[in-house]
């Protein structure tokens, strides 16, 4: 698994799951959830950062370049909680924290 | 043997039209970016093998697509194409579009006219038409969504605004037309290479003279009822701008409603609707080797935006406007309440000059006699957004 982590840091980190809609798996060239080792604390922005360092074709298509914020037809749980509104800096969920439970990005259901 | 190739971008998806010079028989390979709307994709005159895709989606936001193989394969620039992920690849900004607000080349983010007449800031949304450079490959332009113009001379991989357009001291003034506030249009001076002519909804048409650092407003001879001051230097919901490469000078236009031409490269137009049977439209194009040779697809109006009377018809004119016959051979005769967009609509460079263009019913139709005779390369596709084609020797 490349993190961009040192491996000391690499040592310490969580290996978090993070399942991705379906046009997003298809631009990061993945057929399943991605793996990502990510330092602790072990937040959204932690890890939607070691995401777009790992996959730097997601960048700008989760969140917005300039601002970091979240793009508002995609949605965020955790532990079937919507974290979409929670603060980025906020830790995930302990299950989510140690891969037992997948992050999961979703599209919104929009159009109708 | 020549051969032709149409890019085709679609509401989900893009999609490679084929055929040899006789243009009969089609290969149609696809969908690409399956699900997402490609508003244009666009091949370099410099280097046909090099394709240019602006990618889209309401929900992931912009991306730049690139082929450097004639469209067998796909790659985000700055991104290595092929299956496997390498561990550190560079950042890939190829799909930010930051307007450039610097105190050495930018303007200052001002606001813009918004629909109720309050002011709104500038926000970029999307990518509406992408155009090679005529001489480099790797330079590209990009009309964008909210109004502005980019450039990239790394092939796709970094993109600078010219912000000397955003920043023209009209641009409070700029307003939405009812499908956002898009630089559509964008024609470079083949003669010229300081010269661009851009198209904006609904602020007007512009020109650079000095390669994008100051602009000035064509509009002179446009006339809208319906905004407040009809004979306005801005404020003009312009649908396309077609030009032949041959005469740089003149330049015709499909406005919202009206057909229009210029002989000085914007500076003054005057109406060439002539015998249409309506002038509301959105393509218009330029005979390859005939510069008064014109083609425009009349739309019933801006409040039914589908043929006349359910008859799918092309209208040419051969004396550069003003006289117009209709062009039926091959094309829905009846039921027909399509729509042709301002980018759907193309003509090759081979002898007998090819006209295609695509509906919002999903059909691509070619003509291989200047229009005299249609026939639809496919039936159904997505709705079509663009247009394009290359001819390749």
């Amino acid at each position: 698994m490349e993190s961009g982590l040192n491996p000391a840091e690499s040592a310490r980190a969580a290996q978090v799951r993070v399942a991705l809609p379906y046009h997003l798996r298809n631009l990061a060239r993945v057929d399943g959830d991605v793996l990502l080792a990510v330092a602790a604390p072990v937040t959204l922005r932690a890890v939607l950062d070691v995401l777009e360092a790992r996959y730097p074709m997601l960048r700008g298509t989760i969140r917005d370049y300039d601002t970091g914020q979240r793009r508002a037809f995609l949605r965020f749980f955790a532990c079937t909680e919507d974290w979409s509104l929670a603060s980025p800096d906020t830790e995930l969920p302990e299950a989510v924290a140690t891969g037992k439970e997948p992050l999961l990005i979703l599209g919104a259901i929009a159009g109708g | 043997m020549s051969s032709v190739r149409v890019l085709v971008g679609t509401h989900k998806g893009a999609f490679v039209l084929t055929s040899d010079g006789k243009r009969k028989d089609w290969n149609v390979s696809g969908p690409f970016f399956a699900g997402w709307e490609i508003y244009h994709m666009k091949g370099s005159q410099a280097d046909p093998n090099r394709i240019y895709v602006s990618q889209t989606s309401g929900w992931f936001g912009q991306l730049i697509q690139r082929s450097d193989d004639g469209g067998k394969t796909w790659h985000q620039p700055g991104i290595p194409a092929g299956e496997a992920a390498p561990p550190a690849w560079p950042p890939a900004p190829s799909n930010k579009f930051a307007y450039d607000v610097t105190p050495e080349t930018g303007k200052p983010l001002t606001t813009h006219q918004w629909y109720d007449g309050t002011q709104h800031p500038w926000e970029f949304k999307r990518v509406w038409h992408l155009e090679p450079s005529f001489t480099d490959p790797e330079t590209v332009y990009a009309g964008v969504e909210d109004a502005a113009l980019f450039c990239s001379t790394d092939g796709g991989e970094n993109w600078q605004e010219l912000s000397g357009l955003r920043g023209h001291g009209t641009g409070p003034q700029w307003q939405p037309g009812a499908g956002g506030m898009g630089l559509h249009t964008i024609l470079l001076d083949p003669t010229n290479p300081k010269r661009i002519y851009i198209a904006i909804s609904a602020a007007g048409a512009f020109r650079t003279d000095d390669g994008g650092a100051t602009w000035k407003p064509i509009n002179r001879g446009l006339r809208s009822p319906y905004i407040p001051d009809p004979d306005a230097e801005i404020g003009h919901c312009v649908h396309h701008v077609a030009m032949h490469r041959a005469r740089p000078d003149v330049l015709f236009m499909q406005k919202h409603w009206d057909v229009m031409r210029s002989d000085d490269a914007g500076e003054n137009w005057r109406e060439v609707s002539g015998n249409l049977p309506t002038d509301f439209g959105f393509a218009i194009d330029v005979h390859a080797h005939e510069p008064e040779t014109l083609y425009v697809v009349p739309i019933k109006s801006d409040s039914e935006h589908f043929p006349i009377e359910g008859k799918l018809r092309v209208y040419r004119s051969r004396t550069g406007g003003n006289e117009w016959e209709a062009l039926a051979k091959g094309l829905p005769e009846k039921d027909c309440y399509v729509n042709v967009l301002r980018d759907a609509m193309a003509v090759d460079t081979l002898d007998q000059c090819g006209v295609y263009f695509g509906t919002t019913g999903g059909q691509v139709y070619a003509s291989a006699d200047a229009g005299d005779n249609w026939a639809p390369i496919v039936r159904d596709l997505p709705a079509v957004l663009s247009v394009e084609v290359q001819t390749l020797n």
